[in-house]
């Protein structure tokens, strides 16, 4: 007869928080630590940095699928014994770099990442890796999947991530619901819901707490009601602007909709300071069908504006400083989008949106 | 072996073509692993209906609130089985990365090792926020992975109204333009926040985020509740030799389209090398023997166009230090905010300096928990109460820096003008 056994007492966290990332660093990069001078790029995907003292350092960078199994992992380690004395480091787009303190060993480590299927790129004026969410993977309100649309749109824009033929870097993103965890991006791709919340009257009263969810709305169209005889929520659908944003609170507010959640492509964004102040991205398309596995009609628009930009745009100039200067009308005809009314915005501080000017370019 | 693999029609289609695919990592698990075959069932029948399959709940280790994501699958059976029932529970783990995400092989290994024993053997570098995020476990396994992972060194992250997990670059590691420590400032402010990262108790979320220069490779500004960006007061340092070097590569049509027509407030000047100016606030380096570009500093806003492009050649001044900025998010719930000014400059190098920071970002954190409303970012509490009620709360000084632009409408009580004048003039000559 089996005996029960008391559990044994849980083990306390060692509360450690972010450690210390100097038994982590390569040791050219810990000797050389605050004291470096320039870097070059010898040829797409390849950094080389000199030190005050120096000492040079190559980084070959790779892309990643970011969702890795830990055989893929483990063969990007084995690429880093052999190659990079046991060290790498993640970008914050998910690529990989591996840093050699030897030039001779760039070609070869080059050669070991392609021949494992890890594009070699992703440096300057590439299309870098998109960043992305985690969609029908993992996420509770995800409006479609990340990784499968990054895939798809990476495997189109392999030959951008691994040259350098942009007129500046290409940063995207793609989110899969309007809460953007994506990020801004020249280029980001983001479910629109276009119908209000489809509500389960049955569920509400048990699932949500209701002031929360009429407190969550920025547009106040969500009010207790009685539904059925139970305590449910109504939308007034004329006020409700899809957001979404009832439904983490309250999933039986279900804005997800196989048909009507569409995607909608946003240009412009910009997060660095170079040149003019940081910049939103703008929304330039909508109504694009969610269509898996590989969003055909996404990556159809997506690859229309990257390649009128690449061809438009002067050096240096990223997505939004060649749309100020060629103009928004001009952006709508040489990209062949439609410009709608769903492009003027009507949110608070809109007005800054508007042309105040008699600037018109003709 | 696992069980036998479920069809997979649509997801075996991004198996295809040149980009590293995540769905040949999943059947490579799914070789040995229940769980991941289920998983792939789940994710097959979203592609199949265009539906999300997971709900949230309440998972936590021992001694923590926070850090862990619960997953439990929606997808039933008329008599509510969980169709995929290897899938139905499918925790993920936050953990907080080292500054800069530099890893030992070792130690991915041996992470690897430690979520092959207790989860699906699925890892992604990096979340959103920065988190690495173990993907894939059962309820009773989270508390062992846990432990492992933390006997590694290893912490979790932020979820849920709490400080989260926060990125810095790779910075003074490896890059010339590096203004702070940045790895030695992410870690001492949050590792002053552990409390808070744990154990969520906060209105809603908030973000710390650390760039060495303003060219915000981490986002900040947009992404963070309060962005630490590096920057400099002196003047822009130069290098004859390396200037010399760009030109006699790119020659004076790329030095002028490249360089000194985009410096956003015309600080750059290209001039004769014989009639080079000079002065406290000028940065000038010959290009040739003829020419040469002269900075007036004082102007320069230290955006680092001339400097990406001219890297070494032109560098960051040797006073350096960091901005701090306040309020960024997305959207929900008023719209985008950027972040903006509080401090427009502090240093950065010792560690009485970064206590200053932490001060600082003590004071705001703890202004946030008092004043914000549920479900509020700073950004919206800002919005909410206005700049100056949140600079005086947290025991700053207005700074013309602060504003792109002195208000534009006459609407205030300005009852307090002499006053406030007086205070400022008695306030400059105690200094």
């Amino acid at each position: 007869m089996a005996t029960a056994t008391a559990p044994a007492t849980p083990r306390r966290a060692i509360e450690s928080g972010v450690p210390d990332n100097k038994q982590y660093l390569h040791p050219t990069l810990k000797k050389n630590y605050g004291n470096w001078k320039y870097h070059d790029r010898p040829r797409p995907g390849v950094l080389h940095h000199v030190s005050h003292s120096g000492e040079e350092v190559w980084t070959v960078r790779a892309g990643t699928q970011r969702q890795m199994d830990v055989h893929t992992i483990r063969k990007l380690c084995d690429i880093g014994d052999k190659f990079a004395d046991g060290h790498v480091r993640f970008t914050i787009r998910s690529n990989i770099e591996y840093m050699v303190a030897d030039e001779k060993k760039v070609a070869p480590l080059i050669a070991e990442l392609t021949r494992n299927g890890f594009p070699v790129g992703g440096t300057g004026n590439s299309v870098t890796m998109i960043a992305h969410t985690q969609g029908w993977l993992h996420c509770d309100i995800p409006g479609t999947d990340a990784s499968g649309a990054v895939k798809a749109l990476m495997d189109d824009l392999h030959e951008e991530f691994i040259k350098e033929d942009m007129p500046n870097r290409v940063h995207m993103s793609t989110s899969c619901c309007e809460i953007n965890c994506g990020g801004q991006a020249d280029i980001a791709i983001i479910i629109q819901h276009t119908k209000p919340p489809k509500i389960n009257h049955d569920l509400v009263a048990n699932v949500c707490e209701r002031p929360a969810v009429v407190a969550r709305c920025p547009v106040a169209a969500i009010r207790p009601a009685m539904v059925n005889g139970k305590p449910s929520l109504e939308v007034d659908e004329k006020k409700c602007i899809c957001c979404g944003a009832c439904y983490p609170p309250c999933p039986p507010m279900q804005i997800n909709d196989p048909e009507h959640s569409k995607f909608a492509i946003w240009v412009g964004g910009k997060n660095s300071n170079a040149r003019g102040k940081p910049t939103f991205m703008k929304m330039v398309a909508s109504g694009i069908p969610n269509n898996p596995p590989r969003w055909p009609e996404v990556s159809e628009i997506v690859k229309k504006i990257l390649y009128t930009y690449k061809a438009d745009a002067r050096p240096w100039e990223r997505l939004s400083d060649w749309v100020e200067r060629i103009g928004w009308p001009r952006f709508f005809e040489k990209t062949g989008l439609p410009f709608t009314k769903y492009l003027i915005d009507d949110w608070r501080g809109a007005r800054s949106s508007l042309n105040a000017s008699a600037h018109i370019r003709f | 072996m696992a069980k036998k693999m479920h069809s997979t029609p649509m997801l075996d289609q991004l198996e295809s073509g040149p980009w590293p695919s995540f769905v040949t990592g999943l059947k490579r698990l799914a070789k040995d692993n229940d769980m991941m075959v289920d998983l792939l069932g789940q994710l097959e029948t979203s592609y199949e209906t265009k539906k999300g399959y997971w709900k949230g709940g309440t998972i936590s280790v021992f001694g923590y609130g926070g850090g862990i994501i619960p997953r439990f699958t929606e997808l039933k059976d008329e008599a509510g089985k969980p169709k995929f029932p290897d899938a139905a529970e499918f925790h993920t783990l936050r953990v907080m990365p080292p500054p800069g995400m530099h890893y030992t092989t070792d130690i991915l290994r041996k992470m690897c090792d430690t979520w092959e024993r207790h989860g699906s053997g699925l890892i992604a570098f990096h979340g959103q926020s920065g988190d690495i995020m173990f993907q894939g476990a059962r309820s009773e396994k989270v508390q062992d992975a846990f432990d492992e992972i933390n006997q590694l060194g290893f912490d979790l992250g932020g979820a849920g109204p709490a400080v989260r997990t926060s990125m810095s670059c790779v910075g003074a590691a490896r890059c010339e333009q590096s203004c702070y420590d940045e790895a030695t400032a992410h870690r001492t402010v949050l590792n002053n926040f552990l409390d808070d990262i744990h154990r969520p108790s906060l209105p809603y979320k908030f973000k710390f985020k650390f760039s060495g220069c303003p060219n915000d490779c981490m986002n900040s500004i947009q992404r963070s509740d309060m962005a630490v960006i590096g920057t400099w007061r002196d003047n822009i340092r130069t290098d004859e030799k390396l200037a010399r070097a760009y030109f006699a590569k790119h020659g004076v049509t790329d030095l002028v389209n490249d360089v000194v027509s985009r410096c956003p407030t015309k600080a750059i000047q290209l001039v004769d090398a014989s009639k080079i100016p000079t002065g406290p606030t000028i940065s000038a380096v010959k290009v040739s023997d003829t020419q040469a570009i002269a900075i007036e500093n004082s102007d320069c806003v230290r955006c680092m166009h001339c400097i990406n492009v001219i890297t070494g050649g032109l560098a960051p001044g040797k006073d350096k230090g960091a901005t701090i900025l306040v309020g960024g998010k997305r959207t929900l719930k008023i719209g985008d905010l950027m972040g903006t000014v509080v401090v427009p400059f502090m240093k950065l190098e010792t560690d009485e300096d970064r206590e200053k920071l932490v001060d600082l970002g003590k004071r705001i954190v703890d202004f946030f928990a008092e004043n914000a409303l549920e479900h509020e970012r700073i950004g919206e509490t800002i919005e909410r109460i206005g700049l100056v009620n949140f600079v005086e709360g947290v025991g700053l000084e207005v700074d013309a820096n602060m504003v792109a632009t002195p208000r534009t409408n006459p609407y205030v009580r300005a009852d307090g003008w002499d006053d406030e004048v007086a205070r400022i003039k008695a306030k400059k000559q105690a200094a």
